[in-house]
């Protein structure tokens, strides 16, 4: 069976899209709206100056269940989930046997249901007690992470999707401007944290986070109520509804990757300048250094006694001249040296922006390079990223 | 004088021996916002489909083709300075470029504007 004849999943807010007047396309099965009649261009300065509302329902929520859980977690992922605390938010990556990155994640840290107070958290079909962690995964993934967590460590705490449940992310200078009239409280959350509250007699689990480089939020709802709460969001005089195009340009400004362009099965996190995201902790010398798929090959390229031969960098061009993927990147003297995995016009700078992978002697801040584009030379410089300055909250 | 269209999204219309070509509003719909666009070079001779230009919106790249043979006489430099001129004008100020009509009977082969639009549908 071709793709063409596969039909595409829809989310809880597919009828609110369309009456919309959004463009629809297909995305990781789905039938997602890329654009509204606004445009892409319009959307993406829209959520820089106020705030835009964009379904993520695509993406996949699963919990984690039982005392064992966080272990578990840790043995698939080299990120320190054991030192989480309750209601906090961090940056995980799914690795195979050869170090490589099968998906990148968040997840919560939600306790043990017996023993936190206020709201509600959601509840799975079939969940046991004990302590939880609520994952959201990418959508192109969500089956294969699934199936992973369960051969991996289903045996150690219960692996539970949660497809009832829609996704929203509010995002933007006055997210939370437009998001407390309708939930209170939700100002105090700061950056990666997230709260159990309630709208409409609803439970939502809410994080202080997001995709965009801005301050905001993501909002976990139950299907049968998100279109209603998409709605009254959507009634509020700071928010406009934003397509999936404009979710790419945001993100690749505030230097964030995207899971199938700059990071995937073929590269390790140190390979993506992702070493932020590996705590002291699962590194050599670190308490619990190691015991995580592809640890040797990890743990030898971060501390250098076997250095990865590449290395995700961010590009600028000297002209306003589109660079995207798969563009090859050349040094001075023509040599290719790596590849564009992202690239476009930033609407924020109005320059050609882009990720890609070079070797490490080109990665330095500052490195000129060429990128090929329909084979003429573009001048290109390393930068630091963010391209555009992030704005979360910290409190 | 009327305006033709191609299977390629473009419109040319016929002044003399002078074509002007654009992209349809079709086209500037379906690319979105566009940020970019690269113009022939003026005197150079290109034969009927060969690629002529590029344009680009923030999500997408598509190449713009000769849709007549002929030499480049003219492109429009106001475009290439505000290429939103091809989405809010497309067919006026978002004119592309002007060719020198190498073989007039190219033209008549084009769509007319109800064929394009049931080819557009």
């Amino acid at each position: 069976m071709s793709a063409a004849h596969t039909e595409l999943q829809k989310t809880p807010l597919h009828d609110l899209h369309v009456e919309l007047g959004a463009r629809m396309v297909p995305f990781a099965g789905y039938s997602m709206p890329v654009q509204y009649p606004a445009g892409l261009m319009a959307e993406h300065k829209h959520t820089r100056e106020a705030a835009g509302l964009f379904d993520v329902s695509h993406m996949g929520q699963l919990k984690l269940v039982g005392a064992d859980a966080a272990a578990a977690l840790e043995s698939l992922m080299p990120v320190d989930v054991i030192g989480l605390g309750v209601d906090k938010q961090r940056y995980g990556l799914l690795l195979t046997d050869e170090g490589t990155i099968i998906d990148d994640l968040m997840f919560v840290n939600w306790g043990d249901p017996a023993q936190t107070t206020g709201e509600s958290r959601p509840r799975a079909a079939g969940e046991r007690e004990g302590p939880q962690l609520f994952l959201i995964v990418n959508g192109a993934c969500k089956a294969g992470d699934i199936a992973h967590l369960q051969a991996r460590i289903g045996d150690r705490c219960q692996v539970l999707p949660m497809p009832e449940r829609g996704l929203l992310a509010l995002q933007g200078p006055k997210a939370v401007d437009a998001l407390k009239r309708l939930v209170p409280g939700v100002e105090k959350l700061v950056f990666m944290t997230g709260g159990a509250f309630a709208w409409n007699g609803t439970d939502l689990y809410i994080t202080r986070s997001g995709y965009t480089g801005e301050d905001g939020f993501e909002i976990s709802i139950h299907g049968s109520q998100a279109e209603a709460f998409a709605r009254a969001l959507l009634a509020q005089p700071e928010v406009a509804p934003i397509g999936l195009g404009a979710r790419n340009s945001l993100r690749l400004e505030a230097g964030l990757c995207l899971y199938g362009n700059d990071i995937d099965t073929t590269t390790t996190p140190v390979e993506a300048a992702l070493n932020w995201a590996m705590q002291k902790v699962r590194r050599t010398g670190g308490e619990r250094a190691g015991g995580f798929p592809g640890a040797d090959v990890v743990l030898a390229q971060l501390d250098g006694s076997q250095p990865a031969t590449r290395k995700r960098v961010a590009l600028i061009a000297k002209e306003r001249v589109p660079v995207r993927e798969p563009a090859p990147l050349e040094n001075m003297d023509g040599q290719t040296i790596g590849q564009v995995t992202s690239g476009l016009i930033s609407p924020t700078l109005n320059q050609a922006i882009a990720m890609g992978y070079v070797q490490p002697d080109c990665a330095a801040v500052g490195t000129e390079l060429f990128a090929m584009v329909r084979g003429k030379p573009v001048p290109m410089v390393v930068s630091p990223t963010p391209f555009v300055p992030t704005r979360y909250y910290r409190g | 004088m009327s305006i033709k269209y191609t299977e390629d999204h473009e419109w040319v219309k016929v002044e003399g021996d002078i074509a002007t070509v654009g992209i349809t509003q079709h086209a500037q719909d379906a690319l979105g916002d566009v940020v970019f666009v690269e113009l022939p070079e003026v005197g150079k001779t290109y034969v009927q489909k060969d690629t002529a230009g590029v344009v680009e919106s923030v999500k997408a790249a598509a190449d713009v083709y000769m849709p007549v043979s002929g030499e480049v006489v003219e492109v429009n430099q106001a475009l290439a300075d505000e290429p939103s001129l091809a989405n809010s004008d497309p067919m006026g100020a978002g004119w592309f470029f002007k060719v020198k009509l190498a073989q007039p009977d190219e033209v008549a082969a084009l769509m007319d504007e109800a064929a394009y639009t049931a080819f557009a549908a």
